[in-house]
């Protein structure tokens, strides 16, 4: 498989998947401000630090207040963290590999995109969880027909390495934000961590999953280890991990890459919070995304640079 | 509903192609036989019935993401493919015909090719002008001595047939660089598979979709290690290429890697290597969608990024196959057109069984006269130039334009070729609920290796503007399905 072609799959799946997260991410952050009370003081551009792009915002909406900050999420093609620049990247990396995927996997990219392009700019916070859960819905089904339709060989593999990785990564900041919340109001909000957390676990439709499996009402040590250290949960950090791992192991030259993430792993799991400080809390998650950026960066030396000439 | 729009049926004596030939009707009310059964289902549709089709046409386009790339003020813009939902039908029986002469016409530009790169036995024959060859922007001096497999050159070739206005059909144009189109043709058919499905089911309408097999099969049998499965790769400009659209199609279509020059490497042993997640890997065919002199910096242009530094080399060498080979586009200059007739006799001992457009040699200084002395009734075509970019047609031409290229052949009589206006024939196509003739041409597609096949009509092209006779899609053009059906009748 062309180097520059794994490069492009392994994107498309990251940003798909990425456009997935924001909408995640925007819901759960408009149904916990729902649910809190008017002075519990947190701020839509919270979640600009969250995505890590507070100087791209800044440059592009000095006012900040919450409409523009979802706009620089949500609809601005511009911004380089939202939904619809996503959508966009997606597509493009989708289009420019259109020979490896499934012809109904390129249609359906192509479609989420004009959706988004149609429904993104112009519905009102009345309609914005109905488009977002539609952004997610079609992600979803992306992901399945994917799954279903494709040859599990080595642009598959690609495709899983970039989903798995951004996935991690968006779950280590959906941690974050929860935890920057709970710093944000102060410790006097009692109910306020029950209604997070559950948010948190809902956002990753992991709420049900958590009731299953962990069968405790929601504390949010217990939040925490499930979201992170479960290997069955499809959105937990440990789960994310066995997935690149195996994912990498079916390609050649794996070495690298391999070795950063089983290093990641042993970190992950060696996390077992049981008081949790939310100060602590963020910056474990600061620490896992920059363990994440180096396994990227293995992935990229290992396969993506071409070899030299000759 | 019973609005009155739903009511308007199309009615078929209200049609009329004039002094034109129609592809559809033979007069007005009067369907040819091949088409009848086409007319008749139609003439049972509303005008709203058909302007729905037409719609559900463009929404399947657009979710198929079929599309060409234009660029305009600076930027690349993806435009849907403009596709109109009445096919154009061919009798069966004539398009045998032009298979068979589109065959002959190419296997006899093959061994022209060969010819002028080796013995030149057609020139020392005193059949065709040495200084024209000589001359010629295609004739590449690196490609002299080359030997392809097969002795063949152009491997894929999508020539410009039209009709006048007598029925005759003209090959117009020989496209042998990097013709394109075909991937619309494939899609075309897709797309009206959905919108008229009854009238696949009851008629005999002659299948396109195995072209990207054949193609596969022509590349692999170029291959120069005698392998099962070669490795087949299409190359590629990048995706802010006009046909971008049709590179991927084909090599996803075929299974084959699509790659960009940055992909490919020419190692110390003269071999052509991609670079892969595993490491190098040997290339046997490569399918170049990108023109002679931009595919290896080293021979040719040395500002080309697009290209492969040392292809050239490794193709000599006899390492790798490139189709079609570099070197091919001499036999498409304009000015050797004119000479097509003669080569064909030349070559293969037989009457040619397409006729070429009448073709006047402006450097021929009797000819070049006669082209001064009528402009103004005649196409004046440069020779090196495709999609209809650059050229004057005379009756419709402005008198500047005239006096613009009277200039341009006094000065650079070899750089230009002029021909009589055909009449191009017409279809109906449907322009705001009503059916009404406008201009097409066609584009089949021949292909040549250890076998020769050639496509089962192919693309037509239509001018959607009202009398207009240019169908380029990037001048205003769109497109048609084509029907060859056997009939029985005819």
């Amino acid at each position: 498989m062309l180097s520059r072609v794994a490069e492009r799959m392994y994107w498309g799946a990251r940003y798909l998947e990425r456009a997935e997260n924001i909408a995640r991410l925007v819901r759960v952050y408009d149904a916990t401000l729902l649910d809190l009370p008017d002075d519990a003081g947190v701020g839509w551009p919270l979640l600009v630090d969250i995505c890590g792009s507070r100087e791209a915002f800044q440059a592009r909406y000095p006012v900040g207040d919450s409409r523009e900050t979802l706009r620089f999420l949500i609809a601005d093609a511009d911004s380089p963290s939202s939904i619809m620049a996503s959508l966009a990247q997606a597509r493009e990396n989708f289009r420019t590999t259109r020979d490896l995927c499934p012809t109904e996997a390129w249609r359906s990219v192509n479609e989420l995109y004009l959706y988004g392009r149609k429904a993104l700019p112009r519905m009102s916070s009345r309609q914005r969880h109905e488009v977002l859960s539609g952004i997610v819905q079609r992600v979803q089904q992306l992901t399945g027909l994917l799954s279903g339709t494709m040859s599990h060989g080595d642009a598959y593999s690609f495709i899983r390495l970039g989903r798995n990785l951004e996935r991690a990564d968006m779950t280590t900041r959906i941690i974050d934000t929860a935890a920057a919340t709970l710093l944000r109001s102060g410790t006097a909000q009692a109910t306020l961590e029950n209604t997070l957390w559950m948010a948190v676990l809902k956002s990753l439709s992991g709420y049900q999953m958590y009731r299953q499996y962990v069968r405790r009402r929601i504390r949010d040590e217990d939040v925490i280890r499930f979201l992170l250290n479960d290997d069955l949960f499809p959105r937990a950090i440990a789960h994310c991990l066995l997935e690149l791992e195996s994912g990498m192991a079916r390609l050649p030259n794996h070495e690298g890459p391999l070795r950063a993430a089983l290093r990641l792993q042993r970190m992950v799991d060696a996390q077992q919070p049981e008081a949790v400080e939310e100060t602590a809390l963020r910056t474990m998650m600061d620490t896992l995304q920059l363990e994440l950026a180096r396994v990227h960066a293995q992935i990229s030396d290992a396969w993506f640079l071409p070899e030299r000439a000759g | 509903m019973a609005g009155g729009e739903d009511r308007v049926k199309i009615n078929w004596s209200e049609y009329d192609p004039g002094q034109i030939w129609d592809e559809l009707l033979g007069a007005p009310g009067k369907p040819r036989p091949h088409a009848r059964q086409l007319t008749k289902y139609l003439s049972s549709l509303s005008s709203s019935q058909l302007s729905r089709r037409q719609e559900a046409a463009e929404r399947a386009i657009l979710e198929m993401g079929i599309t060409f790339t234009v660029y305009s003020e600076g930027q690349n813009i993806d435009r849907a493919w403009p596709f109109d939902i009445i096919p154009r039908i061919m009798s069966a029986t004539e398009w045998r015909g032009i298979q068979a002469g589109l065959k002959q016409r190419l296997t006899a530009l093959n061994m022209f090719i060969d010819d002028v790169y080796n013995e030149q036995r057609i020139i020392r024959d005193g059949r065709f002008p040495r200084e024209l060859l000589e001359t010629s922007g295609n004739f590449l001096k690196e490609c002299i001595g080359a030997k392809p497999v097969h002795g063949v050159w152009a491997h894929i070739c999508g020539s410009d047939l039209v009709r006048d206005s007598d029925g005759t059909v003209y090959v117009l144009e020989d496209n042998l660089r990097v013709p394109s189109g075909v991937s619309y043709m494939l899609e075309n058919r897709i797309v009206t598979k959905q919108v008229f499905p009854e009238l696949f089911a009851h008629s005999r309408i002659l299948p396109v979709d195995d072209y990207p097999s054949l193609l596969f099969d022509t590349l692999a049998s170029l291959s120069p290690r005698p392998l099962d499965y070669p490795e087949v790769v299409v190359l590629t400009p990048g995706i802010y290429n006009s046909a971008y659209f049709e590179h991927a199609y084909l090599a996803q279509a075929m299974g084959a890697e699509l790659v960009e020059g940055g992909d490919l490497l020419v190692a110390d042993d003269d071999c052509v290597y991609m670079r892969t997640i595993g490491g190098l890997e040997r290339v046997d065919v490569i399918y170049r969608r990108i023109n002679d002199t931009y595919m290896d910096p080293e021979a040719f242009r040395p500002d080309s990024t697009l290209g492969v530094p040392g292809l050239m080399r490794a193709w000599r060498a006899g390492n790798v196959a490139i189709a079609n080979a570099p070197g091919s586009g001499v036999a498409d200059d304009k000015l050797v057109y004119a000479y097509v007739p003669d080569i064909i006799r030349y070559y293969l001992d037989q009457e040619p069984l397409l006729p070429n457009v009448p073709t006047y040699s402006c450097v021929d200084p009797e000819q070049r006269r006669y082209v001064l002395e009528h402009l103004a009734e005649l196409v004046v075509k440069p020779v090196n130039e495709s999609g209809g970019y650059g050229m004057l047609i005379g009756p419709t031409g402005s008198r500047e334009d005239l006096e613009k290229f009277a200039r341009l052949v006094k000065r650079e009589p070899r750089n230009y070729v002029a021909q009589p206006v055909l009449s191009l024939s017409t279809a109906p196509t449907l322009v705001r609920g009503r059916l009404e003739p406008r201009h097409i041409d066609l584009r089949p597609f021949s292909l040549q290796g250890d076998r020769s096949a050639v496509t089962a009509g192919g693309l037509t092209r239509v001018a959607l503007v009202k009398g207009s006779l240019v169908v380029n899609s990037s001048q205003g053009g769109g497109s048609k399905d084509t029907w060859v059906i056997e009939t029985g009748e005819d």
